[in-house]
């Protein structure tokens, strides 16, 4: 017998949509209340079972998927399209059709997170993995001559890097990382004992969207800021305050120009 | 899964048969693409597509007989719990196949609640925006759709012969 009192709130824990605030609450719950710890493993079981079991109709004869199905309905879209060629909003409508075709023919699995910046998130955890690293770089050096070759070949792009001379910032060296499967440059940088890594890939929808010019935000108490320049994504991170991040950013923006 | 392969399965579970899903799954794509200037960057692209496909299926001939039970059912007290069935037990013991059947028996509001939830893994708040309800609608409801399937489950584990 379960504590009735947590009962709908511990099938929200078990579905992942239980509110921050409640959060914790379970949490404590159910380190002290054993019965309610198995009533939570017995809705995660439930659920994993149900999945498997929604997920393999498709496999049965019955109603497995036809496999002329995908193309005839590629077909049907693209010739939905032709005898509306003349209207007016053809435009919107190409770009839908695109997007959609993209969605049917690429296998793009948009999830709960479309509209979250991927890229940010991302670079949020490859900075934090840097920090935890006894190698936080593959090229060690300060010399922005020695780090920028030493990605020729590695990157689809190139970027430039400022002269840092007369600044507070110094550099500390590069590696080669993948962002939502792109390979990517981490750079970073440290100023007054604190690391900055400055992420650059390329520009793509995936990456998640940037409506702003620059835009600059706080995420799990890192200072971020990211923009679009010569078709390259940038994003910084760091734990140090927005106005140096902030500072370091206008050299780099400099430097692209 | 893909996003693709997911609707043809979703689709399947709602219309039960190959030719309808097809059909349906077809005309949620142009109806989407129809569509796609309402849908709003940064929205959810999840629930939006899923209300699509649900709502082509309720204009369908299945969805029409269907649609009396899919927005019923939720004004009913919940009973208060009675015998708990150890489901822990009763998994070990059931198969797919059995989980499958009690999914295909639950009437279709339930069915379709418990695979957004479980299957398409959506959130409450997404699940509250696929099927227009409230959230505290989408938990009563959830929480009587899987008292509904446990019930079903436990009828047939103690239809296997021990």
């Amino acid at each position: 017998m379960t504590c009735d009192l947590h009962r709908e709130k511990l099938a929200a824990y078990a579905d992942e949509s239980l509110s921050p605030e409640d959060l914790s609450g379970v949490e404590d719950h159910l380190r002290a209340c054993p019965s309610c710890a198995a009533e939570v493993l017995t809705l995660i079981q439930m659920k994993r079972a149900t999945r498997a079991a929604a997920a393999s109709l498709t496999l049965q004869p019955e109603f497995r998927m036809n496999p002329d199905f995908r193309r005839k309905l590629e077909k049907s879209i693209q010739s939905s399209r032709r005898p509306r060629w003349k209207s007016s909003w053809l435009p919107g409508l190409a770009v839908a059709a695109a997007a959609l075709l993209l969605a049917v023919t690429s296998f793009v699995v948009l999830t709960a997170r479309a509209g979250r910046n991927q890229a940010i998130a991302e670079s949020l955890d490859l900075h934090v993995a840097t920090l935890a690293s006894a190698n936080p770089v593959d090229v060690v050096s300060t010399d922005r001559h020695t780090v920028k070759p030493w990605f020729q070949g590695k990157l689809p792009f190139t970027f430039n890097l400022p002269e840092l001379q007369d600044s507070p910032y110094k550099l500390l060296g590069g590696k080669l990382v993948y962002i939502e499967h792109s390979p990517a440059a981490q750079l970073l940088f440290e100023i007054r004992k604190h690391q900055i890594s400055v992420f650059l890939v390329q520009n793509e929808e995936r990456l998640g969207p940037l409506n702003t010019a620059l835009a600059a935000t706080r995420e799990r108490g890192f200072s971020v800021e990211t923009w679009n320049q010569a078709g390259l994504r940038y994003v910084m991170v760091s734990d140090t305050s927005p106005a140096d991040v902030h500072a370091l950013g206008e050299l780099l923006r400099n430097a692209a120009r | 899964m893909p996003l693709f392969a997911r609707l043809y399965n979703f689709a399947c579970w709602l219309t039960r048969d190959r030719t309808a899903a097809e059909d349906l799954v077809q005309e949620t794509f142009m109806k989407a693409l129809k569509g796609f200037a309402s849908f709003q960057q940064g929205t959810n692209f999840h629930a939006w597509i899923y209300r699509i496909l649900r709502n082509a299926f309720l204009n369908s001939q299945a969805g029409l007989q269907a649609s009396v039970s899919l927005d019923a059912g939720d004004d009913a007290p919940l009973e208060p719990s009675t015998a708990e069935t150890p489901e822990s037990l009763l998994l070990a013991r059931l198969e797919s196949e059995s989980i499958q059947a009690a999914l295909h028996e639950l009437p279709m509001n339930f069915r379709e609640i418990v695979l957004l939830c479980d299957f398409e893994e959506m959130s409450y708040q997404e699940i509250s925006l696929a099927i227009g309800i409230p959230i505290g609608t989408v938990m009563s409801r959830l929480s009587r759709a899987r008292k509904a399937m446990r019930t079903l489950l436990a009828a047939k584990l103690q239809g296997v012969p021990r």
